[in-house]
């Protein structure tokens, strides 16, 4: 059964790994413990203590707070509620409708254009980490992208309480 | 040795005596009833002699790996030849995959879908289905993609017994549509989009009937081409038949008919297995967009064609208890009148390819796959038109970014469980497509689809850069060809490929870049162009903060001063580099034609005219911010990234040295970068305000006709998306956009 040490998992949470580490870990047999060492690494590199339950991404994580309650967390500790809403609601925006804002990012031509679609970031109020960006025209409502099944996944799938 | 067909053993010439629809419409029942693939829920097979199994499945598959490497030889199109775009796979009687070869796998499922077709259509009594004969199909109402992927369908018979179908697809050049190349854009009905072969018999006894060979002269241009690919076609499965004979020489036809049904099974619990491995049980949302620029065409097409439109994909996936894997584009707009409609075959293969590269990149997969998938494709919408009359001509032109959700979804599971290997920012599109035709360069009526754009940069992965200049969606081998290739086929001579600056979508780590290639039209007196890409929108986007690769542009020069330029051994443009400074523009003279008309019919090109083909790069991953500033610093050296966009986008500050080369500031990066984190701060506000501000703008309907029109129809075709746009920005049960259909 393949099996990773916490060292490793850790380089490939830092980018650490080569390419000839990583594609090996690509074409191999799935290690069954990758999700109890991964939290483990991932829990050492936040300041918080909040048990990590499911990480979003980089900087996001559902954790379990001292008062049982379920929110999504962000790395800098920003809290955005219960982890059924979606955290975007809680988040700052910046909005790039217009050339300038995105030709920041894009030679001019190479954007899309104002009014068939803008750039949509969501930054995180504490420290200003650009957390998700949406491509959508304009009056689309905001994507909720991920609404996992915590209490299926950890009973059902873990075969542990959550 | 002979195969003969022993029409003494029923009235069906499928297994003990039985028609072939009755074999499927059974299959069909136990599946439905047991949720087991033909009702097997145990793999007695594999179970009791796991080798023997495995060694049948590699003699199989093998086979099929080597019917597709060594047809393709046959081939004279650089499209098969150069960049593979060919497949094979082996079916079980009722039309069910068993195994498949690399290459286009797209198609694994849509050949599936015409053989069922024949069958449910009765072709066991007319036209009949015999040892020896052909069937061609390309007709994606039936079980394809479009026009340009042309399949071969052969039946496999021992002793009298049909036990299955070997097919063969390869994307062909030209297809006979009144307009040129593989896949014309401008039809607008079923009836333009070129030659269509819905599922005809075109040969027995292992040979093509004489009437169809000779219609096919005179059917598509470049005949030569078409016949060629069609042997490639027929090769391969001739080589699949004799495959599949070995094995039951050797294992026996029962083993054999017990194999291909477990096997099928074995894939079907692989893949449930493989999401369970992999993925969290949830709901994904991962819509994309695609811009189609007819608006610019009145007058050339009629008045419901000739317009812009905004296609609306909004792509779900939910991931059950027990790993059951439903994926929904609830909400998605009608089908239209252009020419990129996706019928459910089309859908199919769109799944298939994109499945095959990330959740079961293994070579076990089969239609047992496609059995554990459930799919909602609204009826009435893009990806299952209630009008089959309508043109599919390039149904990738919404197929590439409808599905483009999929390696997002995915990844978000993966990150979850910490398999970051495999996450993947999304897939680009697979453009720009350059496609032509007219007088070429031999004096003949010519058709080309250049498919140097199988070869666009991938997205970012969660921990290094996507690659460059290596991948399309649609053909996991990707080669962009050598250019002497294309120059053979094409009347356009390459000046200069090279990798284009920005065309990576920025991140932390950054999609792979894409490259430029700038062609001259030369030695005929005229050729008519096709762009395609997106234009007015990004397809897709970037992961935790990445950004989406560049959205396209089109441009031209014409009416060059390139003659002389050759003539007096003049400088002339081989890199464009920069729209805000274009080197294309800088080193010849000419009219210049630049805009976001990304879509549109043949462009009338003259000899010596110039033209842009920007092939796309990938999406980004992560906060810019948190890019290693060294590797903002390479790009800038390797000509990656245009300098202005170092600190605009990355907060990176660096200088040029006197040899040139671009040189780190630490410090006044690190400055810049809290900078731009506290602007964003100052310059951004809460959702929950925004929210009220844009409501306004909403309840005033103030889009641009396009965007108008994708709600008018999405909230049309879907009432639970109707109300998931009401509920959103809190309007009335009765809300609807004014003029909505």
């Amino acid at each position: 059964m393949t099996h990773y040490d916490m060292s490793t998992i850790a380089d490939l949470v830092d980018g650490k790994l080569e390419w000839p580490q990583l594609k090996a870990m690509m074409s191999n047999f799935k290690d069954p413990d990758r999700f109890a060492t991964y939290i483990a690494v991932l829990q050492e590199r936040v300041s918080w203590d909040d048990p990590i339950l499911l990480p979003l991404g980089p900087h996001l994580f559902i954790v379990r707070k001292p008062d049982g309650s379920i929110v999504t967390k962000s790395r800098s500790g920003y809290e955005f509620g219960d982890y059924r809403q979606n955290w975007k609601l809680q988040a700052r925006i910046r909005v790039r409708d217009s050339d300038a804002s995105l030709e920041e990012l894009y030679p001019a031509m190479m954007h899309c254009t104002p009014g068939w679609m803008e750039l949509r970031e969501y930054i995180d109020p504490l420290d200003g980490t650009l957390l998700e960006v949406e491509a959508v025209p304009p009056g689309y409502p905001i994507v909720h992208s991920f609404q996992p099944d915590l209490e299926t996944f950890y009973r059902e799938w873990l075969g542990r309480p959550l | 040795m002979t195969i003969t067909t022993d029409q003494s053993r029923g009235a069906g010439i499928g297994w003990g005596g039985q028609p072939l629809r009755t074999m499927l419409e059974e299959s069909e029942r136990r599946f439905s009833e047991t949720g087991h693939y033909d009702g097997i829920d145990r793999l007695t097979l594999k179970e009791a002699d796991p080798i023997r199994y495995e060694k049948i499945f590699s003699r199989l598959r093998g086979g099929m790996v080597n019917a597709r490497e060594t047809a393709l030889n046959i081939s004279a199109s650089p499209i098969v030849r150069e960049i593979g775009e060919l497949c094979f796979a082996l079916y079980t009687p009722e039309g069910d995959s068993i195994t498949l070869s690399t290459g286009i796998m797209v198609h694994v499922h849509t050949m599936s879908d015409a053989i069922k077709w024949m069958i449910r259509n009765n072709y066991e009594e007319n036209p009949g289905i015999e040892d020896g004969d052909i069937f061609c199909n390309n007709d994606a109402f039936i079980g394809d993609v479009h026009n340009a992927d042309v399949q071969d369908i052969l039946p496999i018979f021992w002793e009298g017994e049909l036990i299955g179908w070997a097919a063969g697809v390869t994307h062909v050049i030209d297809v006979g549509a009144p307009l040129p190349s593989g896949m014309p854009m401008g039809p607008i009905h079923r009836y333009e989009d070129g030659f269509m072969l819905s599922a005809q018999k075109v040969g027995s006894k292992n040979r093509l009937h004489r009437d169809y060979e000779l219609r096919c002269q005179t059917a598509v241009r470049l005949p030569f081409y078409w016949m060629l690919d069609q042997q490639t076609r027929i090769a391969g499965c001739q080589m699949i038949k004799e495959a599949v004979y070995r094995v039951i020489r050797e294992e026996g036809i029962e083993t054999y008919k017990r194999f291909i049904r477990e096997v099928i099974e074995d894939g079907r619990q692989s893949f449930i297995q493989r999401v369970k491995e992999l993925t969290i049980p949830g709901k994904y949302v991962v819509p994309s967009f695609m811009d189609v620029t007819f608006g610019g065409e009145a007058g050339r097409l009629p008045p419901e064609a000739a317009r812009d439109t905004l296609m609306h994909a909004p792509l779900e996936v939910e991931i059950g208890a027990a790993g059951e894997f439903k994926v929904s584009f609830e909400g998605a707009s009608k089908w239209g009148y252009h020419s990129f409609n996706a019928p459910p075959s089309a859908m199919q293969g769109g799944l298939w390819v994109l499945l095959t590269q990330s959740l079961v990149p293994n070579d076990k997969v089969n239609d047992g796959a496609y059995f554990a998938i459930q799919n909602n494709l609204p009826y009435g919408s893009w990806a299952n038109p209630d009008n089959t009359f309508c043109s599919v001509s390039i149904a990738w032109v919404y197929l590439i970014p409808g599905y483009s959700g999929i390696f997002r979804a995915l990844s978000m599971a993966y990150v979850g469980r910490g398999y970051l290997e495999e996450v993947l920012a999304g897939h680009p599109g697979t453009w720009n497509m350059t496609q032509g035709g007219g007088l070429n360069h031999y004096g003949q009526p010519g058709a080309w689809t250049n498919f140097e754009m199988s070869s666009c940069g991938t997205s970012a992965r969660y921990v290094m850069d996507g690659e460059d200049t290596c991948a399309a969606m649609w053909n996991p081998e990707g080669d962009m060809g050598d250019v002497e290739a294309w120059e053979i086929l094409e009347p356009l001579l390459y000046l200069g490929r090279r990798i284009r600056p920005n065309s990576a979508g920025p991140g932390k780590f950054r999609g792979g870049s894409g490259f430029e290639s700038i062609r001259m039209v030369y030695n005929t007196p005229s050729q008519v162009l096709y762009n395609l890409g997106e234009g007015n929108v990004f397809l897709g986007t970037g992961l935790f903060g990445g950004y989406p690769a560049f959205a396209g542009y089109r441009q031209s020069i014409k009416q060059t001063d390139m003659a002389r330029r050759i003539a007096h051994q003049l400088p002339y443009p081989i890199s464009d580099e920069d729209p805000e400074n274009s080197q294309m523009v800088a080193h010849v003279e000419g009219v210049l034609e630049r805009d976001k008309r990304t879509i549109h019919l043949p462009d009338p090109h003259a000899e010596h005219d110039l033209y842009l083909s920007v092939l796309r790069g990938g999406n980004g991953l992560g906060d810019v911010l948190e890019r290693d500033p060294a590797a903002v610093v390479r790009d800038l050296n390797e000509g990656y990234l245009l300098p202005r966009f170092a600190v605009s986008t990355y907060g990176v500050v660096a200088i040029q040295n006197a040899a040139g080369e671009w040189e780190l500031d630490t410090a006044a990066t690190d400055e810049q970068r809290a900078a731009m984190r506290r602007e964003r701060i100052a310059q951004s506000m809460p959702v929950e305000e925004w929210i009220a501000q844009q409501r306004a703008r909403v309840v005033q309907q103030d889009f641009i006709a396009p965007v108008r029109q994708m709600y008018q129809e999405s909230m049309s075709l879907s009432p639970t998306w109707a109300a998931h746009f009401r509920t959103f920005w809190n309007l009335d049960a009765d809300w609807s956009l004014e003029g909505g259909a």
